[in-house]
């Protein structure tokens, strides 16, 4: 990582910062990310959203999932975004939405994160046979179409947010593995390996404590750009009936509900979709930025 | 070049058969015994119940219902549906297949032909209000849920200005809206990729020499940055057909367009596990197979793949 940014500052600034404490990786990423302005504004919509969704029930002004005016009321002062079809409050369902799209995106990411890099790490660095045969695995998984394998796998089971977050995360960790495989391939053969092995480092550890630190970079931003399509994947599952079921509030769900009311109340439908489309973007930012912090060779 | 046609052509195939294996061993842990899908309602004695296992081979170990699955497909025969009865899967993918590619072949044609030479001028005018404008848009094209923009455009064109039809595929009006859906994602990819590979060209030492040598900007831009650039922006379309796909399955059910994504959905609902086995199959085939296609192609126009 160290070699990696310092090709992209002067010499003079390399040869100073060589040798440095590793605190100062971190504030030479941050010191990156701080640049670049609209990374700064998603990390801090992220930050914003995360808040939202922990302290919901004493954010949103009314109940979620109860009935308090009549059905499809436009927004007005008293509702900000207006009632749904049921008549429950739309700014209050945006609000406790935030939890589920969130808890997907995060939690099918971690679990196809531990999933991913396991794979690609034993990939890459045992070779062979072993190499050859996940790798197949890989490329079979990449090449279902995704939403068809989500859409299958997701009605086979009963529709619940846990089902919707392990059938997401077993499904998308292919890039990361071949992420991960490619550069553990690439680390094999460089000296300070060696030399672990040399003085009888056992694999895991070499693994874990020399490989995977020089791999993470461009791990969290491949994952941090990711968590928008999975949170677009959840609202699309919810969407087609297949995702996080009623009353709780999904965005996708919330949607779907409107779609039958369109033509006369199309608040219920354009609420939901700017929230989705806000979320990813703040996701899809922060990703940009963190590939520029950590990631310089991978830049647009 | 041979030895590395071999090889890849191996691993799709070896992919391929992991895929039909996976897809069939999903399909068995699919809630609700076959022959009581397949007999319905119908009175029936046990003795039936035999025949019709023996038939499909159900009494048999599930590997050997694989292969006799998987021997059928070699022949064309995908096995029919249980929803409508007896009716051959092929026949309902052969009706459906060619609505779904028109639609997907024009929302391709369409973004590139908007979105490659957007890409390109954002990178020839750098930093300016235009390069600023299309990748702030690209960067919404790529957070909009494609569903939400299609829901947005039946509202606009369809419910308020009564313009176009919001679903159904009967004029050439029912295409606008379910390819707009589709190529605004790809737009915003392609956008971005263009610009990216462009703006790199640009910074080569034969743009460079092209410049010094007095040719005008628009010369070198046309004849030697675009080309080079160009490069990498067709064969990432040979990547995204898996994407293109999926996108298809939500457009389709959203526009009642009656293609494979719509089937698809249909079949997963009705629990006609016979069509969604086969088209999950040809779908994953269609992507080995352009992928294929997509690196062979690469590796003939760029010698540096070939060696290594």
């Amino acid at each position: 990582m160290s070699i990696q940014a310092a090709t992209e500052e002067t010499p003079a600034q390399a040869i100073l910062e060589t040798g440095t404490a590793r605190r100062s990786e971190w504030s030479r990423v941050w010191r990156r990310f701080k640049r670049y302005k609209p990374g700064l504004a998603g990390a801090t919509l992220v930050i914003a959203l995360i808040l939202i969704a922990i302290f919901a029930p004493l954010i949103a002004p009314y109940s979620p999932t109860e009935k308090v005016g009549r059905r499809a009321t436009p927004p007005s002062a008293e509702f900000w975004l207006g009632l749904d079809e049921i008549g429950r409050d739309v700014l209050s369902r945006l609000i406790f939405g935030t939890r589920v799209a969130l808890i997907v995106g995060i939690g099918a990411m971690a679990i196809a994160l531990i999933i991913g890099v396991t794979i690609g790490a034993v990939a890459g660095y045992f070779g062979g046979t072993v190499d050859l045969a996940l790798s197949r695995v890989i490329d079979a998984l990449m090449a279902f179409p995704l939403l068809a394998l989500l859409i299958t796998l997701s009605a086979l089971f009963e529709p619940h947010l846990r089902t919707v977050v392990i059938v997401i995360g077993v499904t998308v960790w292919a890039s990361y593995a071949r992420v991960v495989r490619a550069e553990v391939l690439s680390l094999r053969e460089r000296d300070y390996v060696i030399a672990a092995r040399a003085i009888g480092a056992r694999s895991p550890r070499i693994i874990a404590r020399h490989m995977l630190p020089n791999v993470i970079g461009p791990v969290i931003v491949l994952a941090s750009l990711d968590v928008g399509s999975i949170i677009i994947l959840e609202s699309a599952l919810s969407f087609l009936g297949l995702g996080v079921q009623p009353p709780t509030p999904s965005w996708g769900g919330m949607l779907s509900a409107g779609r039958s009311l369109m033509r006369n109340a199309p608040h219920i439908a354009i609420a939901p979709g700017v929230a989705i489309t806000l979320t990813v973007l703040a996701f899809n930012l922060m990703g940009d930025g963190l590939r520029d912090a950590l990631d310089p060779r991978q830049r647009e | 070049m041979l030895r590395y046609i071999t090889i890849r052509l191996l691993q799709g195939v070896v992919v391929i058969f992991l895929v039909s294996i996976t897809s069939f061993i999903i399909m068995q842990l699919a809630p609700g015994d076959p022959v009581d899908i397949l007999i319905g309602e119908q009175q029936i004695t046990p003795e039936q119940i035999a025949a019709i296992e023996r038939k499909w081979g159900l009494d048999r170990p599930w590997y050997v219902q694989y292969f006799t699955w998987l021997g059928n497909v070699f022949t064309g025969d995908f096995g029919t549906s249980v929803v409508r009865t007896g009716q051959p899967v092929r026949e309902m993918i052969f009706e459906a297949a060619p609505q779904t590619i028109k639609l997907n072949l024009l929302s391709l044609i369409v973004s590139m032909l908007i979105a490659i030479p957007i890409g390109v001028l954002a990178a020839v005018k750098r930093y300016s209000l235009f390069d600023y404008g299309s990748m702030v848009g690209a960067t919404l094209g790529i957070a909009l849920p494609n569903y939400w923009i299609g829901l947005m455009l039946i509202i606009v064109f369809s419910l308020k200005l009564g313009w176009l039809p919001p679903y159904g595929s009967g004029s050439w009006k029912s295409y606008i809206l379910p390819v707009a859906v589709l190529a605004s994602q790809e737009m915003a990819i392609l956008a971005r990729l263009s610009r990216g590979t462009t703006s790199e060209a640009l910074s080569q030492d034969y743009v460079t020499t092209a410049r010094a040598k007095g040719l005008r900007d628009r010369t070198v831009v046309t004849r030697h940055v675009v080309r080079n650039a160009l490069l990498p922006v067709v064969t990432m379309i040979g990547y995204r057909i898996a994407f293109l796909l999926s996108g298809t399955i939500v457009v389709e059910t959203i526009f009642a367009w009656p293609g494979i994504g719509q089937l698809f959905f249909n079949s997963i609902d009705r629990m006609d596990y016979q069509v969604v086995q086969a088209i999950v199959l040809l779908l994953a085939t269609l992507v080995v197979v352009a992928n294929l296609v997509t690196d062979l192609v690469y590796a003939y126009i760029d010698p540096r793949i070939r060696v290594r």
